[in-house]
């Protein structure tokens, strides 16, 4: 069942188009990997489908709701978290208190939504920083929060903008695992991405974008061999490896 | 008969507060001091300076909810001040109502007002918001000028009554104005701790720190900009009508300047911006120091106040950005 259905979606910025006719679904319960060049659109897509930009044409429907026109706050309520491609902690709260604004949108009460930050921080596995302002957090905590946060606004559907940039290999298989648990959690993702491996080995589905157009749409190892794919973004090198030796990690299956 | 469970006092129990906490007596004594402050100090000028100082404390308390919990800095405030001192005095000489329901017409035209102004300007972000609010106070003050009806330039004198609770005067004695606005304060300080403290608080803290991404996570950010608005237009609008009975003369250059306005900001400023204390402390510090300077160097052409604030709000801006709350906190954490 299509949990997002992306019609037409156009945005541009004066002579620039950011996405051009953009259409795609996203199943309820899959993890949709979304690749493309730098400048391809596929933030720019977020901010659209979040709401921060509305788009001059197309339709988003997500669960039975149109989102064009709402405010992000609105999306938000209807079942929509995301994260930041650039982080946005609030920096003079506590990393505990990041996550208890978040929670309070389903606990009013400061008690109720400490308890249940606490719970979030503990996926993340994030506990025992609770009391350190977020400003003091190294980039992948950073993340780990920014998730931890989006989760507590209880959302349906969660749009991850880079989980893994700018973060240290050794963390990358931390934030892999912890996607596949969100999953779990019965979470469907849209997760950009540039560390191929990643992408490649947790998605479902993967839509590449190039110059704000659809330019393939399908399995892992379909996308990863399209000769449009490989032209417009993963190169040569990339492709004499084979798209079959990502071995899938294990990540719980959805339901 | 012995209980069925003994309570089990195991590692993990949390130890019993022994004692008081040192803030809760210190908060006692400091209660107890301003309660009997007028039966220690006789004098009309040191009830007067306090007095003063309440009044803007709890201003500068009021203006903090807006600009340091929700860290929208606004330089207009004095036209709730204005709304709320003209509101009342017009109440009483035009339609002869009584002040009390004066304060409370008062307050309610400053929250509309506030929810008129902010609902435009919320628009603007940062610095733009604060010009904004610049511009929309010296628009008022302008007006106020050149409207007959509200006494224009010449302002407004009240009828001096007798000492009356009813009719919020008390030119002989004093000592009930003062009672009046320490209520006022310890009012303002109560709905700035409960802020704090409720989700209200957690959501005006994430949009000062970013509002983008407070939005992001469900909060109605503009709804929320406008309830600390209201919140502190209606505490300001209570001060104006108090200002207005206390001194019994009101004009444009006296409740709607610019310089009341930033004065508020200043007294926040260096006492601590987005605590709870600052706004008092920064008050408790200045207000005193100017109104003894005053008297000391005469008049206000000297101007030796101003020198002070200057460098103090210097001193603040370079060193220790938090205010001198912030200090305190950084001294006792080490």
């Amino acid at each position: 069942m299509a949990l997002l259905e992306l019609q037409g979606v156009t945005k541009r910025f004066g002579g620039v188009v950011a996405n051009q006719r953009v259409s795609f679904t996203v199943r309820e319960g899959e993890i949709l990997g979304l690749i493309g060049p730098n400048g391809a659109g596929k933030s720019t897509l977020f901010e659209v489908i979040t709401g921060t930009f509305r788009p001059e044409a197309g339709t988003i429907r997500f669960a039975g709701h149109s989102l064009v026109g709402l405010r992000p706050d609105q999306v938000n309520r209807l079942g929509i978290g995301r994260t930041f491609q650039k982080v946005r902690p609030f920096h003079g709260l506590t990393v505990l208190e990041n996550v208890m604004v978040a929670a309070m949108q389903h606990r009013p009460s400061p008690a109720a939504a400490r308890v249940e930050a606490l719970r979030y921080l503990e996926v993340v596995e994030l506990a025992e920083k609770r009391d350190s302002y977020a400003r003091h957090l190294s980039v992948g905590e950073r993340k780990r929060l920014e998730m931890a946060r989006a989760m507590a606004t209880r959302p349906r559907l969660l749009l991850l903008d880079e989980v893994t940039g700018g973060v240290d290999q050794k963390t990358i298989p931390t934030l892999i695992q912890l996607i596949g648990r969100l999953r779990g959690e019965g979470l469907t993702l849209v997760v950009i991405e540039h560390n191929m491996r990643v992408i490649m080995s947790i998605s479902d589905r993967i839509v590449a974008l190039h110059l704000g157009e659809v330019i393939a749409d399908g399995p892992p190892a379909a996308v990863g061999s399209d000769p449009r794919v490989i032209q417009a973004y993963l190169g040569e090198a990339f492709s004499a490896e084979q798209p079959g030796e990502f071995t899938k990690v294990p990540v719980n299956s959805p339901g | 008969m012995p209980s069925a469970h003994p309570p089990s006092p195991g590692p993990t129990s949390p130890a019993p507060r022994r004692q008081l906490p040192g803030g809760a007596v210190l908060l006692g004594l400091l209660l107890l001091a301003a309660l009997s402050f007028p039966y220690l100090f006789q004098l009309p000028y040191h009830r007067d300076v306090v007095i003063k100082l309440y009044l803007f404390a709890m201003l500068a308390q009021a203006w903090n909810i807006l600009a340091g919990y929700c860290g929208q800095v606004s330089l207009g405030h004095a036209v709730f001040f204005g709304a709320g001192a003209y509101t009342s005095s017009i109440w009483q000489t035009a339609w002869g109502g009584s002040p009390w329901v004066g304060l409370a017409a008062g307050i309610v035209i400053a929250v509309a007002l506030s929810l008129a102004i902010g609902y435009p300007c919320f628009r603007l972000r940062g610095h733009y918001f604060a010009i904004a609010t610049i511009a929309v106070g010296e628009i008022v003050h302008t007006l106020a000028i050149n409207w007959e009806f509200i006494g224009g330039a010449r302002g407004l004198t009240l009828p001096i009554r007798k000492d009356s609770l009813a009719d919020f005067q008390f030119a002989t004695a004093k000592y009930p104005y003062y009672y009046i606005i320490l209520g006022l304060l310890i009012l303002c300080l109560l709905a700035s701790w409960w802020i704090e403290r409720a989700r209200v608080g957690y959501y005006l803290r994430a949009i000062k720190e970013d509002s983008d991404a407070a939005q992001s996570l469900g909060v109605p950010i503009t709804r929320y900009k406008l309830i600390a608005m209201a919140v502190s237009a209606g505490f300001v609008a209570a001060g104006g009508t108090f200002y207005a009975q206390y001194v019994l003369y009101i004009d444009p250059d006296s409740v709607l300047p610019l310089s009341l306005s930033i004065l508020v900001c200043v007294l926040a400023v260096i006492g601590g911006v987005g605590t709870l204390w600052g706004p008092l402390v920064g008050s408790a510090i200045l207000i005193p120091l100017s109104e003894f300077t005053r008297v000391k160097f005469g008049g206000t052409g000297s101007a030796v106040d101003l020198l002070i604030y200057g460098a103090l709000l210097t001193s603040v801006a370079v060193f220790q950005p938090a205010g001198l709350v912030g200090l305190v906190q950084r001294l006792r954490r080490r």
